[in-house]
């Protein structure tokens, strides 16, 4: 079988746990747990009833035999009945109990449940682009499926029997010492190895169900990715190797489980091993105590009986345990993203944006900014400042990998810079609330990603308050409209369906509908128009013309044809700006724009 | 209930085993029945006697059972652990490889999360059924049935009560199971549309990090999960009043036997004896009846998920080689690459028009024909149908004169190597990424790739390591060589390749050369980067025919150009479709064809067609007018 895999070098963060991650996971269910508190109390006590209801229930049988029949047979039936009554009701209250229990316990597993989904995702929407980029979307999953799952198993299974089982143990027990010490002191004897063994099943369990949950993730991750790369999978025919990655993953994952249940067998069967020599122990001890006078028969009769209901319910604490122990190494992985702190994070007390001058846009400013993805990595930008006054439309261009694309995310606020401050209107970004940026700056790249849903849905992604005739305007100005009216469910056609599958270039009109609706001050498009044939270019470049009135711009694109309606043209070269000036200044002089201007015209028919 | 059944193959290869532990299982609930009877023979007996010797060798049997016991319990979970875990990873495998080879169209039509939560939330639900639920499931009847006989057999009227009990306990069942069975359904399935949000939130993310819209995404988010909790709820308030019955029939059971018990001891036509017997044996069916709440509930779970599994697996493999099968590495012969398209038509499966008509297409061994069309028009779907990712609905499609359903589906693949326009790199290293077009080697038949990253190029081995960064060098010093970049040795035609694409630069800069760990567990790379290496990928090895879908549309000017005439050079002898969007791609072709609305309009040279044609003026960018007017608009 294989060894387990040693977690990937190049992500600590997301692969290795720190050491104390299981107080934090124990935390983060004691934080799930605090806010309904009351509830829980509840629950307990509904538990509470139903389990001394069950335990009451023989009592009264015994009572119906003893007392009540003979009193019956000598004419007296009162006792009798009364005992058949209250056997009938403490079943009907037990019933009632339980009914009630299942009920609580349902709500409140789910609201548990409910809050740490939504935190998780919360979080992980939260996470900045370095942590995305690193992780996987497969990993990510994982974390709210399979690890949510573990801890649906426990809270909506464990919590309840737990709850009974230590109820019934800890009644028992002073019942126990009650009835005769010495014999109490035997049965708690088994408490001794029962620790050692706890703690030995602990270890054994948890490195196992750590273990299930990294290789269930890495099972995930490459269903993921087949998925979704189903095309290339196909043509290049990489299903043998996909399936020998995932069965050698998936090898992994069956043997921590089975290394898990196996620790489940061990504690299982050793803890009814224990409990079994205790019983031994006591009918010896109790017999001797009998028989030498100590003690009378019926306290050992009922001691015996009461035993093995003390015993009983370690079966049950043995699965509620199990289920934890595959719940908290779920919960691990869950505390480490949670634990994740985005470097690009709200303000904590956000600056407002100047009062917007109708129709100018908002001024940009580089000071002093110099950008580096590692702290140890190279420099991607060298230190830089670059003013954009407002309602300025600006070109960036250059060789792939200037660094034109990183720019405008210091601008974006998807990366925040090493030093310097990137500014809107004077107000640094990384002090504006998150809502605010993004609805004064709304940038497109060439990725144009679509969610499940409506045309009209996926548009509205750039105003989700947008009415419906505002959805067909930003549609028809950027020629998406003809298309869409085409489909039979026109704008209500489902993207994921078949007859609604966009092309890469119909995705990506999509996106400028999308920019169109937010209506936003300033406008940044990173080769945003790489997927489209030259008309529909041509058409987005007019509307933009109309659109980019009275804002700000600044526009990446390979295809120079976006300099056209350019009023500053930047060429960017390692890092840096090389040449600044209006498009005219630039195409005539002896510059790189010049060149790359005239191939860019010789490519054309 | 079908659904479970159909797994009775995988139970009965293991069956041997599966009826020990269920011997076991039933054996262990059998032993709770029997220490209880040895301990009240030893109190009534020696001990109540004051025979301390003679309660030794009953004590010493207790002792026996109890070790026995303990035993049949470790034994019972030890045994089931490795076969339900590998059955787990058994249908899962099965399911990942059916999926693997149903057609693209049917993929699209399942959204992504739905398949994940079958593959994992459904398959870890029926291991767990088929663990522990199954067995009691067919235990406690047993018992409880056992019971039953023995109550009647102590007297008729007890059978009476016990039938009567079973009645309303059917009956409630009957009744529940349906609602439940319901729910169950609904909160799975939701279960993949959790499953399918969280990915596209996080693959999105960078869309709803630009527009702000992380809090609309959580919202849905919340929506979705709102609805589970709903179903789940549903689910807890049917059980609770399965667990109601479960405990109520029972006690009500117990009730009436204690009444009737005791009147019959009163009226003299009943013994003591018989009614403490009855009452014990009552209380004892309590536990299996109790339990069958819970194990009801995890039955329809599992029937449910049972279900969901073979909805997948039984999704039609509708490209396959001519007998319906498909043979894994069939070698290709040689061929010509004459691609002839004939009265083709396509049409998605929920559409009612032809997204493609009436297409018919000559394209000559070796030559370059270029696709030129409005987005839209159905470029893409031209291009899949060539290496049959989707198959033509009407008229053919021949390579050579044979047609392509005559093929074998990945002799066919081999030959006709593809570049998609949204390129999907795979985790692994460069050299395998690129190195995966060849032709003819298979990649883990590279010298280079055996010694370099052996686990990872082997990738049967299920062991590899993922290592990037400084401390994978240590692989060897044949490795470094090789890694970063020599255009002779074992990598030469990976090198060559990524030369064509002009890709050979970034990737020697890349931390590891060849090395690199990218795809979407490795390194990130830019969209244009990744598009280059897709390119390598497809023009390595010098394939048959060439499929490029807009190839170059992230890729600056300057790079263009050079792959241009790279490619130009090197794949002369390749039949290739490409589609353009722009004219230095078009004129790079021999040929262009013109895709409007589905149907060829006009083929001819590039620059006949800008002559002659004014729609492909058009698009080509090269109507004077239409660059003015959008000077006009400006000012």
């Amino acid at each position: 079988m294989s060894p387990a895999q040693p977690d990937r070098a190049d992500d600590p963060e997301i692969e290795e746990l720190p050491p104390d991650i299981s107080r934090r996971a124990r935390r983060l269910l004691a934080s799930l747990i605090r806010p309904h508190l009351a509830l829980a109390v509840v629950l307990i006590v509904s538990i509470t009833v139903g389990g001394i209801m069950s335990v009451a229930g023989p009592f009264f049988v015994a009572r119906a035999i003893d007392d009540g029949l003979p009193a019956a047979v000598g004419g007296d039936t009162g006792p009798l009945v009364v005992a058949i009554a209250a056997v009938a009701l403490t079943g009907v209250a037990d019933a009632a109990a339980t009914w009630l229990s299942i009920r609580l316990n349902g709500r409140l597993s789910q609201k548990i449940l409910f809050d740490l989904r939504g935190r998780l995702f919360t979080h992980v929407q939260r996470l900045d682009l370095r942590y995305h980029e690193r992780s996987t979307s497969g990993r990510l999953v994982s974390r709210q499926t399979s690890d949510m799952e573990s801890v649906q198993q426990f809270v909506s299974q464990a919590l309840n029997g737990m709850v009974l089982s230590l109820l019934t143990m800890s009644a028992i027990a002073v019942t126990l010492v009650v009835m005769n010490v010495p014999l109490a002191l035997v049965a708690f004897a088994g408490f001794i190895p029962l620790v050692f063994l706890t703690v030995y099943a602990h270890r054994q369990q948890r490195s196992a169900y750590r273990r299930t949950r990294t290789s269930i993730a890495r099972v995930i991750v490459q269903f993921v990715e087949t998925m979704g790369g189903i095309r290339a999978v196909q043509s290049f025919r990489r299903q043998r190797p996909g399936l020998e990655r995932l069965t050698g993953e998936d090898a992994v994952y069956a043997q921590a489980n089975t290394d898990a249940l196996h620790g489940v067998a061990t504690f299982a069967g050793g803890t009814r091993l224990i409990g079994n020599l205790s019983q031994t122990g006591i009918i010896l001890l109790g017999g001797w105590l009998v028989i030498n006078g100590y003690t009378q028969l019926g306290v050992l009769a009922a001691f015996l009986l009461y035993l093995r209901r003390f015993y009983g319910p370690l079966d049950e604490l043995v699965q509620s345990f199990s289920l934890y122990q595959s719940a908290s190494a779920a919960l691990e992985k869950i505390t480490a993203v949670l634990d994740a702190e985005p470097d690009v994070d709200a303000p904590a007390d956000p600056q407002p944006l100047p009062e917007q001058r109708t129709g100018t846009g908002r001024s940009i400013s580089f000071e002093d900014v110099s950008f580096a993805y590692d702290s140890e990595g190279p420099e991607v930008l060298p230190t830089f400042d670059l003013e954009i006054p407002a309602g300025q439309i600006v070109a960036v261009v250059g060789a792939t990998g200037a660094g034109k694309s990183t720019l405008v995310k210091l601008l974006t606020r998807m990366y925040d810079p090493s030093t310097g401050a990137v500014r809107l209107d004077g107000v640094d970004v990384r002090k504006l609330a998150d809502a605010r940026l993004r609805e004064s700056l709304v940038m497109v790249t060439q990725e144009s990603y679509l969610f499940s849903g409506t045309i009209a849905d996926n548009i509205r992604i750039g105003n989700p308050d947008a009415t419906d005739a505002q959805v067909l305007a930003a549609a028809e100005a950027v020629g998406l409209d003809p298309y869409v009216r085409s489909l039979p469910e026109g704008y209500d056609t489902d993207v994921k369906k078949r007859g609604g599958r966009l092309s890469s270039g119909q995705r990506q009109l999509v996106s400028f509908a999308r920019v169109f609706l937010a209506d936003p001050d300033v406008i940044v498009l990173d080769e945003a128009t790489a997927h489209l044939d030259i008309p529909s270019e041509r058409l987005i470049q007019q509307a933009l013309a109309r659109v980019l009135e009275g804002r700000t711009a600044i526009i990446i694109a390979h295809r120079l044809s976006t300099v056209e309606i350019a009023d500053r043209v930047l060429v960017m070269d390692a890092g840096r700006v090389v040449e600044d000036g209006t498009p005219a200044e630039l195409i005539h002089g002896n510059s790189r724009f010049g060149r790359m201007y005239s191939a860019w015209q010789d490519s054309l028919a | 209930m079908r659904s479970l059944w159909r797994f009775w193959p995988d139970v009965r290869a293991r069956l041997g085993v599966y009826l020990f532990i269920f011997v076991l299982t039933l054996g262990s609930m059998g032993i709770a029945l029997l220490v209880p009877m040895i301990t009240g023979w030893i109190v009534d007996g020696p001990i109540a006697r004051g025979d301390f010797a003679g309660m030794l060798a009953p004590l010493a049997l207790i002792l026996l059972i109890g070790i026995a016991e303990a035993a049949a319990v470790w034994l019972r979970r030890r045994l089931i652990a490795p076969i339900t875990s590998r059955w787990e990873v058994l249908w899962r495998e099965r399911l990942y490889d059916r999926l693997q080879y149903v057609a693209v169209g049917v993929h699209d039509a399942w959204p992504a999360g739905q398949l994940l939560s079958r593959a994992v939330n459904d398959l870890s639900q029926l291991r767990r059924f088929f663990a522990f639920g199954l067995q009691f499931l067919i235990a406690s009847p047993l018992i409880v049935l056992g019971g039953g006989i023995i109550l009647a057999s102590l007297h008729p009227y007890f059978g009476i009560i016990a039938i009567a009990a079973a009645v309303p306990t059917v009956t409630a069942i009957a009744v529940l199971e349906r609602r439940y069975r319901l729910a169950s359904r609904s909160a799975q399935d939701t279960m993949g549309e959790i499953a399918t949000d969280v990915e596209e939130a996080v693959q999105g993310i960078r869309i709803l990090k630009a527009f702000g819209r992380s809090p609309w995404a959580a919202q849905r988010f919340r929506a979705l999960s709102e609805r589970l909790r709903g179903f789940e709820l549903t689910k807890a308030y049917v059980d609770s009043w399965m667990f109601d019955a479960a405990i109520m029939i029972p006690v009500l059971a117990l009730t009436a036997i204690l009444a009737v018990g005791t009147w019959g001891v009163i009226g003299g036509w009943m013994t003591v004896g018989q009614v403490i017997a009855a009452l014990t044996v009552t209380m004892f069916l309590r536990m299996p009846i109790e339990m069958v709440g819970f194990l009801l509930a995890d039955f329809l779970m599992s029937v449910t998920a049972a279900n969901r599994y073979w909805e997948v697996m039984d999704l039609p493999l509708d490209i396959t080689d001519p007998d319906g099968e498909i043979s894994e590495d069939p070698q290709p012969h040689s061929y010509a690459g004459h691609i002839r398209f004939d009265a083709v038509e396509y049409r998605f499966a929920d559409a009612e028009e032809p997204i493609l008509a009436h297409i018919d297409l000559d394209i000559a061994p070796g030559e370059t024909l270029a696709l030129v069309g409005a987005t839209g028009t159905g470029k893409t779907a031209l291009a899949a149908l060539l290496p049959r990712l989707q198959d033509v609905t009407a008229g053919s499609i021949t390579l050579d004169g044979a047609d392509l359903r005559d093929f074998r589906i990945n002799e066919l693949r081999r030959i006709v190597s593809v570049a998609f326009e949204d390129p999907v790199l795979f985790s692994t290293t460069v050299r395998e990424n690129v190195a995966m077009g060849l032709k003819h080697a298979d990649v883990r038949a590279l010298p280079a790739a055996e010694t370099g990253t052996s686990g990872r190029a082997a990738g049967a081995s299920g062991t590899e390591t993922a290592t990037s960064g400084p401390e994978s060098g240590t692989s060897g010093p044949a490795t470094s060589t090789s890694g970063l970049g020599d255009a002779h040795g074992p990598d030469a035609e990976v090198w060559e390749a990524l030369e064509i694409a002009a890709a050979a630069d970034f990737v020697r800069r890349l931390p590891d050369g060849l090395n690199t760990e990218v795809g979407e567990q490795g390194l990130s790379l830019s969209g244009g980067q990744r598009q280059r290496l897709a390119l390598a990928r497809a023009v390595i090895g010098k394939p048959r025919v060439l499929v490029l879908d807009d190839p170059l549309s992230a890729v600056d000017v300057d790079t263009e150009d050079r792959v241009q005439t790279a490619l130009r050079r090197v794949l002369g002898d390749s039949t290739t479709l490409v589609i353009a969007h722009r004219p230095s791609t078009a004129a790079l072709a021999d040929r262009v064809a013109v895709l409007e609305g589905g149907r060829i309009t006009d083929t001819g040279t590039h620059d006949e067609l800008l002559a002659r044609n004014r729609h492909y003026r058009d698009l080509m960018g090269a109507s004077s007018h239409a660059a003015a007017e959008t000077e006009e608009v400006r000012r």
